[in-house]
């Protein structure tokens, strides 16, 4: 790993871009968003995610001016905003539905803020044609917003949000009216534009994979609350609830009774069954607890495995070919199913397991995570 | 072309030919005859028991004397003159009327939307007749308004306000600001919201933005609006003649006169062949402007 990390999360000398204080935000008697505080630095690439109605877009809101906070403080570089409105923010933001202009040409879209800014003409030009540049649509400067792909329409929306420059580009579900190839090809140009530029870019999305994909730190949002403010990578592989490892990937949740055992917990969850070891990430007491695990943590074999402490023995109860992966479900004796992944790797590999095979699951003691209920 | 195609497409046409041309053909030919005193009161009459001679004699006998007798005598230019500034001053008060409200009700609650648009189809229930008769109990000396207005203290004297130009001028625009309404509610009631949240966010003050963003892309409604408020106002003929005085000139009050009261039917016709000329232009241009908004949609 390379030693220039870009982690300013982890830099307590890092000044924040953005700083939520205990914003609350409520309409009538819906709580949107409930005493929620964060910090969100330069250069980031930070992704809101969470399901429909979980105050993510409302967050993104309160950025751009559209919503003020019921109580709290939003800070940008140091100054509340609450009073700025949205015209005088150095925030600007690439709406869901692009909100081109209809009536006017890619080129004067792309002009319009500039135009509204104290920038001389000439410059004007120049930016807009580095803009055109920038998101490769030089050739539609000319075009009115129908006349152009919906893949090209997306490009200008980011033009015009970026073209003045701002500290800050909210990005509001920006691929999702794209289809899954454009989107995937899109999601790293974005990426890319993000790195050449240097803005800080926040993006709301309810696509997990491309908040994984894109963004350096990832917010699961619930009901108003952040579950968890991390990297992709932690968030995936060391969710701090089953809310968000449920939300994340897939993953199976096993109910369960944990005693500690040295560095370990023994987790008795069924009768007759010996208990799970697993590993958690900080002592915990004895008590209630959630075992999740990744699919593509358990390893799945005709034959007893020797050299792990967690076996059980199931039946194949449905296989789901992904192409590149497989995934098992498989019955054990109680009645749970557990879900169980391979990568199909080789071509011409014969299907190792078929329907109603009595398969043995395994894991390692740190394949997954143990969370206290 | 099979048949199918060809009875849709022949259909439309002889409703058009039967209910248009041929009434149209009709008075352009009255207003190529001579008055007189018979009934119907022009002549000559077409005749065909006399063949094809005959129908030469009816040719040679239609002239256009009647056109002349338009162009000698300035009343029917002042007529068509004044009309056209009666129209045009009354469209844009009925736009300046009517855009205001359209865009509260596009701005209204959803809910609210349906009654609004009900508020203002409303006066279409009654007849089109007693609301101008309602209106002279309003607007006269002794009526409702003056009344109103010296009970404020703003008028001593009451205003002469019925039997005034003022008076179709509000005639018209009551009349006919619900064609100015609907077709802008109909554009600014399918604006997207974001585009102005957009303009914002680039810099616009909400008032800059109203002006780059709701009023360009309401155009299409504001053009049609102000045609159906024009096209029925230039030939209008019962505001005029029954709120307007002795001096309001239009052209609808002077063709119904040559009409009935000097049952000269040659020169009505003439001022309605006149009038149907001046009229194509705008219906033509309010064509041009439908067909833009369909493809537009598209």
């Amino acid at each position: 790993m390379p030693e220039t990390m870009f982690e300013p999360w982890n830099d307590p000398a890092a000044k924040p871009l953005i700083q939520f204080r205990n914003v609350t935000k409520r309409f009538g008697d819906f709580t949107a968003i409930d005493d929620l505080s964060i910090d969100i630095f330069e250069k980031e690439f930070f992704a809101l995610l969470g399901p429909s109605g979980c105050g993510k877009t409302t967050m993104m809101r309160m950025l751009a001016g559209f919503e003020t906070p019921t109580s709290g403080m939003i800070m940008l570089d140091g100054q509340d905003i609450s009073p700025i409105p949205p015209n005088k923010r150095s925030v600007n933001m690439m709406f869901q539905s692009y909100a081109l202009f209809p009536h006017l040409t890619v080129y004067d879209n792309i002009a319009f803020g500039l135009k509204r800014s104290a920038m001389p003409k000439d410059q004007i030009d120049a930016r807009v044609r580095e803009m055109l540049r920038l998101v490769q649509i030089e050739k539609f400067g000319g075009r009115k917003p129908d006349q152009i792909s919906g893949g090209q329409r997306q490009r200008v929306a980011l033009a015009r949000s970026l073209a003045k420059a701002p500290k800050l580009l909210l990005l509001d579900e920006p691929l999702s009216a794209l289809d899954k190839k454009l989107r995937q090809d899109t999601q790293f140009e974005l990426m890319d534009i993000q790195e050449k530029t240097g803005t800080t870019f926040v993006v709301v999305t309810h696509d997990q994979e491309e908040a994984m994909t894109v963004a350096s730190r990832v917010a699961v949002m619930d009901h108003g609350k952040l579950k968890q403010v991390d990297t992709p990578e932690r968030i995936y592989e060391a969710p701090n609830s089953t809310y968000v490892a449920d939300f994340i990937g897939d993953v199976n949740i096993i109910e369960g009774h944990a005693t500690a055992q040295g560095g370990t917990m023994a987790i008795s969850w069924a009768e007759g069954q010996s208990p799970i070891i697993g590993t958690p990430s900080e002592p915990m007491s004895d008590g209630k607890v959630s075992f999740a695990i990744r699919p593509e943590k358990i390893a799945i074999s005709a034959e007893r495995p020797t050299d792990r402490n967690n076996v059980v023995q199931g039946k194949v109860l449905d296989i789901a070919y992904l192409g590149n992966l497989s995934t098992y479900h498989v019955a054990l004796p109680n009645g749970i199913i557990i879900k169980a992944q391979t990568a199909n790797s080789r071509r011409r590999a014969s299907r190792p397991f078929t329907w109603d095979d009595e398969v043995w699951l395994s894991w390692t003691d740190t394949a997954g995570i143990v969370l206290e209920n | 072309m099979n048949l199918r195609r060809l009875s849709l497409i022949v259909v439309p046409y002889l409703w058009l030919l039967a209910l248009f041309l041929v009434p149209f053909l009709i008075v352009l030919k009255i207003s190529l005859s001579d008055v007189a005193l018979s009934i119907p009161p022009y002549t000559p009459r077409l005749d065909l028991s006399e063949g094809w001679a005959g129908f030469k004699g009816f040719l040679s006998q239609l002239d256009f004397e009647n056109y002349e007798f338009l162009a000698t005598d300035d009343l029917y230019w002042k007529s068509y003159l004044s009309s056209v500034q009666i129209a045009l001053i009354a469209t844009v008060l009925s736009l300046l009327i009517g855009f205001p409200i359209a865009y509260g009700m596009a701005n209204a609650p959803s809910e609210w939307q349906p009654t609004l648009m009900l508020l203002v189809i409303l006066p279409f229930w009654t007849s089109f007749l007693i609301r101008v008769y309602s209106l002279i109990g309003i607007l006269s000396q002794e009526g409702m308004l003056n009344q109103f207005l010296m009970w404020l203290g703003v008028i001593s004297e009451p205003l002469m306000i019925l039997n005034t130009n003022v008076a179709v001028y509000i005639g018209i625009v009551y009349t006919y600001v619900p064609f100015m309404i609907l077709p802008i509610y109909a554009t600014l009631a399918k604006l997207d919201g974001s585009l102005l949240e957009a303009a914002e966010d680039l810099g616009c003050s909400r008032a800059e933005a109203f002006w780059r963003i709701t009023v360009p892309l309401s155009k299409a409604g504001i053009i049609a609006g102000c045609f159906l408020v024009f096209i029925p106002a230039l030939g209008e003929f019962v505001i005029p003649s029954l709120l307007g005085g002795s001096d309001t000139l239009m052209i609808g009050k002077i063709l119904f006169e040559e009409f009935f009261a000097n049952r000269d039917w040659p020169v009505a016709g003439a001022v309605a062949v006149i009038l149907l000329l001046i009229l194509i232009i705008p219906i033509v241009l309010y064509q041009r402007n439908e067909q833009k908004i369909m493809e537009a949609e598209q």
